[in-house]
């Protein structure tokens, strides 16, 4: 069996607590890293409340929500974060999250690559029936490369958000358990 | 133009109340027990709840109106006899960008295709639009349920989103369809009826 947590660029890891709030808390400093990745307005959390969350949510892992950092192949940099969460336990759909937090990153494939890890670990053991996520218009980079994992456009929610009192449309994509197989024989 | 004479709780034939915990929760443990309509109603999966379970859910319901401070729920009553019908509510609203989702149901059967759904669902939409000021709304309803579609089309909302066969009821697939209208929308529509 292949080693599913590796792929040609990234590998899917799991970070300490302290670890994680310490990088995070860099990151989220750039308020363009957080406008592309969250709806929500930026709050500037503590480290304490951070690492409180990130030891929840590991608390809680397995059960709905299946949570990885991504880390770099060539230098074992950690430089973003991805996971599935079970929208409804009987319907085989999860929602999928993913971003890199360090800039200099961006644009080179590392996102692609950490997108096939994790949806092949949705299709692959969860047994997922299909995956879903969202995102905002803007982020067009984020649209390519989800495309280019075979994500399809399922819809757009008109006027979804405003920033900068600018509307933007939110969009949604899926993939279905059959698409990923035929595009991964 | 302020028309604090329009009377935000009641249409027609229904006006919205609050829960009352007195004689509620029996009647919705009843409807609970409907699985036609609770399949219309949830796309989680469908179990009957007990009278004490639905006084619980009410807890938590006005747990979250005061404390996350996003979601408005109302009971539906028939205005004749004032008979607890229905429910309807604006949940997981996002006060940032001004969303929230539509839900609303007729438990009661005998009520149901007299036109109440629509009268309710014309009272939430006044209150999204006209009181919490809210840019859009937005209703998800699994592919089956032709008749929320249709309610929702009739209102002018448009079909955004549709997940294709996210929901597997009696082994079928259904896609999961998201309809959206906007405030600018509602308000051409209310102002051409006056």
């Amino acid at each position: 069996m292949k080693d599913i947590y590796r792929g040609s660029l990234v590998r899917l890891a799991v970070e300490s607590p302290e670890t994680m709030a310490k990088t995070y808390i860099k990151w989220d400093r750039d308020t363009e890293f957080h406008r592309l990745a969250d709806s929500a307005p930026p709050q500037l959390w503590s480290e304490k409340k951070l690492k409180d969350f990130v030891e929840k949510g590991q608390e809680k892992q397995g059960e709905r929500n299946f949570r990885f950092s991504i880390r770099t192949l060539a230098d074992d940099k950690l430089i973003g974060s991805t996971g599935l969460w079970l929208l409804r336990e009987t319907q085989g759909d999860a929602w999928l999250g993913i971003f890199l937090g360090e800039r200099e990153y961006w644009g080179k494939g590392y996102g692609t690559d950490a997108m096939r890890l994790i949806v092949g670990y949705g299709f692959g053991e969860l047994n997922l029936r299909r995956i879903t996520l969202g995102l905002h218009a803007y982020n067009e980079r984020a649209l390519k490369s989800y495309q280019k994992v075979g994500f399809q456009l399922e819809g757009r929610a008109r006027g979804e958000g405003m920033r900068d009192g600018v509307r933007y449309d939110g969009l949604y994509m899926g993939i279905l358990r059959e698409e990923w197989l035929k595009l991964n024989k | 133009m302020l028309s604090l004479q329009t009377q935000l709780f009641e249409e027609k034939d229904v006006i919205f109340g609050p829960i009352d915990y007195e004689t509620h929760p029996a009647v919705e443990s009843k409807w609970t027990h409907d699985a036609e309509f609770m399949r219309l109603m949830e796309i989680k999966p469908i179990r009957p709840l007990s009278v004490e379970m639905v006084k619980k859910s009410y807890e938590s319901i006005e747990k979250e109106m005061d404390e996350d401070k996003n979601l408005y729920y109302f009971a539906i009553h028939a205005r004749q006899n004032n008979q607890f019908i229905g429910k309807a509510m604006i949940e997981w609203i996002d006060w940032a960008h001004g969303n929230g989702f539509l839900r609303l149901g007729i438990g009661e059967a005998e009520h149901r295709r007299k036109g109440y759904g629509s009268q309710a669902l014309k009272m939430l939409l006044r209150f999204a639009f006209n009181e919490l000021n809210l840019y859009r709304v937005t209703a998800v309803v699994p592919a089956y349920n032709e008749g929320a579609m249709k309610l929702f089309q009739k209102f002018g909302f448009i079909e955004e989103v549709r997940r294709r066969k996210a929901i597997c009821r009696d082994n079928e697939f259904w896609d999961l369809v998201s309809f959206g209208l906007l405030n600018a929308e509602w308000r051409e529509q209310v102002s051409g009826q006056e």
